[in-house]
């Protein structure tokens, strides 16, 4: 690579954004030269142009955005960097597509101290590698002060389904099995607990994480998976709903097998919340045939992702596409849509 | 989870299910007030109606903080954020309830209105610290258990010579309501709904104890069960009154006893006594004006009343056309009575203020409930 020669190096101990870094100059070029392209490191994005090309496979391809404004940026078990990543490769993943490149655009605040800049780009840098997903091309802009929040994030990913696989959230059928990855709401509970009026003390951390390892599994244990969607906002709840109402079916659920850790239960009480509408960002619903229910168990539950996965109830006919649940106390109710917001900047 | 599971046990709960069933008398109907919001949403949430026999029927009360607030109070409180500039503190509930005009407190605060959502009085005292230069006002709403962290805001700002902090009061008082309900024509005059008996609030009367109960029971011969927010203690409760029907008796029992006294909580009515005083009259919505139903700032903390720092018109604005709150909160009409109903009033839209909170009726049975009559039409 061409190493420009900048009059100082940046600097990322006591540094902060300013306009220039937006601007298009040689501020800009630094910028992206020493801390994007640095810790991001791939040989497209190496390259330097405004886009980056590739071969691509034969085959259905898939595309996904995603853009990040969570506040607040670092949080326990992760930070904006590696949430955009993770955010992205899930929602490729989520058509049973093994996820190819990502694209990231920054939009910073004037003022951001580029310490955090850097920690937020390297820890993007390690989810992608972890992922093995290479960001490949970015943009970067810079606003005025008070017109951002230090900093949001938009990433683009695409992927490539393998043959045969035909994964969509309208496939749900009467007698089908829902299943979830694993314990729900542990990822608004950590954003919660470091919420500037909320603060409170908690052990739980999100449970951010790229999932597309454990929809390869899947996928080649049950191909033919009907539905898989991660429930980020909104919850497990709304993000059932969704399903049921692009399927035209309704779903019963049983509230004793929904998996929710007891710190993440207790915080929710603390709230008055229902961890059903909190926000994960490491877990996925998956919807299947009766008869694949079982083997795509095991095999969620023999993936380090999918350890504590659990059917949780099935899908049935109804024309108002309701969600009903078997509450643990033994009654029965609606398990309905988010309704405004339970918490705002959860992603 | 522990000191909550034990209250929520699906065994016990069917056990006091039999109970209730071999209890209730089949040849009569139980119809059983909660008061309170909180029990309306927990009878929801965790399907308590499921469990009862088809004679024991809940009527939903007037007790959410957020429904039983008129619209004219929250007009109020959007012209003081809007005429006089003043960052308004809210309860989150408040922010979507409706107000004249197609407003709300969120709508406003879209408009440029300085609104702020915050979870408890020290929020608002330090947003108060924060900017000393700007006046801050906390709406102050909600039943007896929300008022005594209001007063102390008072003490505290009073104690910190803060002159940019003030409350707009809306506290009202649970036994003047019930009062009103008991003694409304509906109820008095037979055949039009009946109210055998009342689970009682559990927060509230933590505060207020019990005492203040035996009036009713006495005056207007109804029993009354304090009853907790667990499903399980909402159950019991309910067990109680039925067996109180049955033996013809009308008194004050008290389930909730981990938490609630006969004499409540001194120190907290200490404090509201010296900063509050009752108003003579008071908007409710469904009740209308409600006599001695509600409290004011004293004269001597007259600098924290926003009423009278901040002037607006209070001007009586109406509900929406067709909107049955008012009923609703009475107990007279079922959410599912009103024709907005699930049509043009949804949690994402209310019209009215029982959509909004999820302790409101309405919302209640439209988020946990409406399978049942999609069942039964």
């Amino acid at each position: 690579m061409n190493k420009k020669r900048y009059t100082s190096r940046l600097d990322l101990k006591n540094g902060t954004v300013d306009m220039t870094h937006g601007a298009g100059g040689r501020a800009m070029a630094q910028l992206i030269d020493e801390l994007f392209v640095g810790s991001l490191d791939n040989e497209l994005l190496r390259q330097g142009n405004d886009q980056a090309a590739f071969d691509v496979p034969r085959g259905r391809m898939v595309m996904s955005v995603d853009g990040h404004v969570i506040s607040p940026l670092f949080f326990p078990g992760g930070d904006i960097g590696s949430l955009s990543v993770h955010g992205t490769v899930n929602d490729v993943a989520m058509s049973g597509a093994r996820p190819l490149y990502l694209s990231a655009g920054f939009i910073l605040e004037e003022g951001f101290p580029l310490a955090d800049l850097k920690r937020i780009v390297e820890s993007m840098a390690a989810a992608a590698n972890l992922a093995g997903v290479p960001v490949v091309t970015g943009d970067t802009k810079v606003v005025e002060k008070g017109k951002g929040d230090g900093v949001f994030i938009t990433t683009t990913g695409i992927g490539m389904v393998p043959e045969g696989i035909n994964i969509s959230g309208d496939r749900a059928r009467p007698g089908d099995r829902i299943l979830v990855s694993g314990s729900m709401g542990d990822h608004g509970v950590a954003i919660m607990s470091k919420r500037e009026n909320l603060t409170f003390e908690t052990t739980i951390e999100s449970d951010s994480q790229s999932l597309h390892d454990l929809v390869a599994a899947m996928v080649e244990a049950v191909p033919d998976i009907h539905c898989l969607r991660d429930p980020t906002r909104g919850g497990l709840a709304s993000t059932l709903n969704e399903m049921a109402q692009q399927s035209g079916v309704g779903m019963q659920l049983r509230e004793e097998e929904i998996p929710v850790k007891p710190e993440v239960h207790a915080a929710c009480e603390l709230l008055g919340l229902d961890p059903l509408y909190v926000a994960n960002e490491g877990k996925l619903i998956a919807i299947c045939a009766a008869a694949d229910a079982d083997r795509l168990l095991a095999v969620m539950r023999a993936h380090p992702k999918g350890a504590e996965a659990a059917i949780i109830g099935e899908v049935i006919e109804d024309e108002h596409n309701f969600i009903q649940m078997e509450t643990s106390f033994g009654g029965s109710r609606i398990v309905d849509w988010l309704a405004g917001e339970q918490l705002p900047r959860i992603c | 989870m522990k000191y909550v599971d034990e209250f929520r046990a699906k065994s016990t709960a069917q056990k006091l299910s039999r109970a209730i069933t071999a209890e209730a008398d089949p040849e009569r109907r139980y119809h059983l007030m909660e008061f309170c919001g909180g029990h309306t949403h927990a009878i929801f949430r965790y399907g308590v109606q499921d469990l009862l026999p088809e004679n024991v029927r809940l009527v939903h009360g007037p007790g959410c903080p957020v429904c039983v607030l008129p619209i004219a109070r929250i007009d109020m409180a959007i012209a003081m954020a809007e005429q006089h500039g003043v960052t308004l503190c809210s309860y989150g509930d408040m922010l979507r309830v409706p107000a004249s005009q197609r407003k709300s407190l969120l709508k406003a605060k879209a408009q440029g209105a300085d609104i702020r959502m915050v979870y408890s009085t020290q929020d608002a005292l330090n947003i108060a610290k924060e900017q000393p230069d700007k006046q801050v006002v906390f709406f102050g709403i909600g039943f007896e258990t929300t008022t005594p962290p209001t007063a102390v805001a008072i003490k505290q700002a009073q104690a910190l010579g803060l002159k940019n902090f003030s409350v707009f009061c809306n506290h009202v008082l649970t036994p003047a309501a019930i009062q009103n309900i008991l003694e409304s024509p509906e109820v008095r005059e037979l055949g039009t709904v009946s109210l055998d008996g009342f689970l009682g609030p559990s927060h509230v009367s933590s505060i207020i104890g019990s005492q203040p109960y035996e009036f009713f029971a006495e005056e207007f011969q109804r029993p009354v069960v304090i009853a907790g927010f667990e499903p399980l203690d909402v159950m019991q409760s309910i067990l109680m009154l039925v067996r109180q029907l049955n033996e013809g008796r009308h008194d004050v029992e008290n389930e909730y006893t981990r938490v609630v006294s006969p004499e409540g909580n001194l120190k907290a009515k200490r404090l509201v006594a010296e900063i509050f005083e009752l108003r003579r009259s008071f908007e409710w919505r469904g009740l209308g004006l409600v006599p001695y139903s509600a409290l004011r700032i004293k004269k001597p903390f007259a600098e924290f009343d926003a009423e009278l720092r901040f002037p607006v018109e209070e001007v009586r604005a109406a509900d929406v056309k067709g909107c049955e709150c008012p009923a609703i909160l009475r107990g007279v009409k079922r959410p599912t009575d009103c024709k907005l109903f699930g049509t043009v009033c949804t949690p994402e839209n209310p019209m009215g203020s029982c959509m909004v909170s999820s302790e409101g009726a309405c919302a209640a049975y439209w988020t946990y409930g409406r399978f049942r009559e999609q069942a039964a039409s």
